[in-house]
């Protein structure tokens, strides 16, 4: 349940942006979330709306791209698809604990007029 | 570091390429606020590509560094509720007694019980109640430090929220993360909870002395903790009696001399 403390940071984070930016009004903000970041897509949309209410977010739109976790093999010094911390290399089935993607919270972008 | 550096200044200017909304005019009413349905205010996306956890990690590191120059060890204690925590804390605090000055900040959701029992035992304790924050955030561990004499400290126990989950993404600013499990909470709590225990740089077992009567498979307990946690230092205790402490405690001892070895080399 702290999806709404990172919401809460992820519209700090937009105002911040606008303010210096001399927008009006945010429309849309585009974050992105990992697979492995520990963050539920639907609960951060559900607190959204709560933590726009009363700024110039008020109203805005909610984008979550989601970022599927890849694990780094480094016997094969190469990429794969992963679905956990430790995972195991498709190709040379080392187990390996190295993620190079999936733990993402990012606020990508932020529509602004 | 300085935020405004990256969101503001370099982004580029007006994309007029609204795909979804510029194409219809009338689409003002969309943003609720209604105030100026103006067209004309063209929409520009402006990108910021900041980490959701980056202030709470700036603030760790400031942590890490005003702890570091103190000589402190600190240690982030994490547990579901119910695996030990204050217990642990107090008899590592009072076995630590005669050579190391043990201080505790304490996080809960309410109540100040733990910090109660813990100050009973003579340490100097600040409470942290979060009211319905499920976790500790580097801020509130800032404030809390303010209110103990860090320099008559050598170590820095901080008592985190019961909860496996949301504390794993805040740091704090601690040296040492480190993670409880009861031998009665079953063998696959690493497996439940993986974030938890692949941050952490011990794992505990604790309550070992009801292992038998809870019937705990110590040994695929131990197989699934070196899956999810391989690089943890573990340590298997009992609190209450004793079994196991003077490993943790040496330990705990030894991370204070690397700890202090830093700051004055």
């Amino acid at each position: 349940m702290h999806e709404v403390s990172l919401m809460q940071e992820a519209v700090r984070l937009a105002l911040e942006s606008a303010q210096a930016a001399g927008a009006q009004h945010i429309h849309r903000l585009a974050l992105r979330v990992g697979a492995l970041s520990g963050a539920v897509p639907d609960a951060l949309r559900f607190a959204f709306p709560l933590v726009c209410a009363g700024t110039i977010a008020q109203g805005a739109t909610l984008d979550i791209e989601s970022v599927p976790a890849a694990g780094w093999c480094g016997y094969c010094q190469a990429e794969y698809r992963c679905e956990d911390y430790l995972s195991e290399c498709p190709r040379c089935r080392q187990i390996s604990a190295e993620l190079r993607r999936g733990t993402e919270l990012e606020l990508a972008a932020v529509e602004v007029s | 570091m300085d935020g405004q550096a990256t969101s503001g200044g370099g982004g580029p200017a007006p994309h007029p390429r609204d795909h979804d909304h510029a194409a219809e005019p009338a689409q003002a009413h969309a943003h609720g606020a209604g105030a100026e349905s103006d067209a004309a205010a063209a929409h520009q996306t402006l990108p910021v590509r900041r980490s959701i956890l980056e202030k709470n990690e700036r603030l760790a590191e400031r942590n890490r560094g005003f702890f570091r120059a103190k000589g402190l060890l600190v240690l982030n204690v994490l547990s579901a509720p119910g695996s030990g925590k204050t217990t642990l804390i107090r008899k590592t605090a009072e076995a630590l007694a005669q050579g190391l000055r043990v201080g505790v900040i304490v996080g809960d959701l309410a109540t100040d019980n733990d910090a109660a029992r813990l100050r009973a035992a003579g340490l100097p304790v600040v409470q942290i109640t979060t009211g319905t924050v499920c976790h500790l955030e580097a801020e509130m561990v800032a404030r809390a430090a303010r209110q103990l004499d860090l320099d008559a400290l050598d170590v820095l126990i901080i008592e985190n929220v019961g909860n496996l989950v949301c504390p794993a993404a805040y740091d704090l600013g601690e040296d040492l993360r480190v993670v409880l499990m009861s031998v009665t909470e079953g063998e696959d709590k690493p497996l439940k909870y993986p974030p938890m225990f692949h941050s952490a740089d011990v794992a505990l077992i604790t309550k070992i002395d009801l292992a038998a009567a809870a019937g705990f498979d110590r040994a695929q307990a131990l197989a699934n903790l070196h899956r999810i946690s391989h690089h943890a230092a573990v340590f298997e205790v009992s609190a209450k009696t004793g079994q196991g402490m003077p490993l943790w405690l040496d330990y705990v001892a030894q991370q204070r001399q690397s700890v202090r070895g830093s700051t004055s080399g």
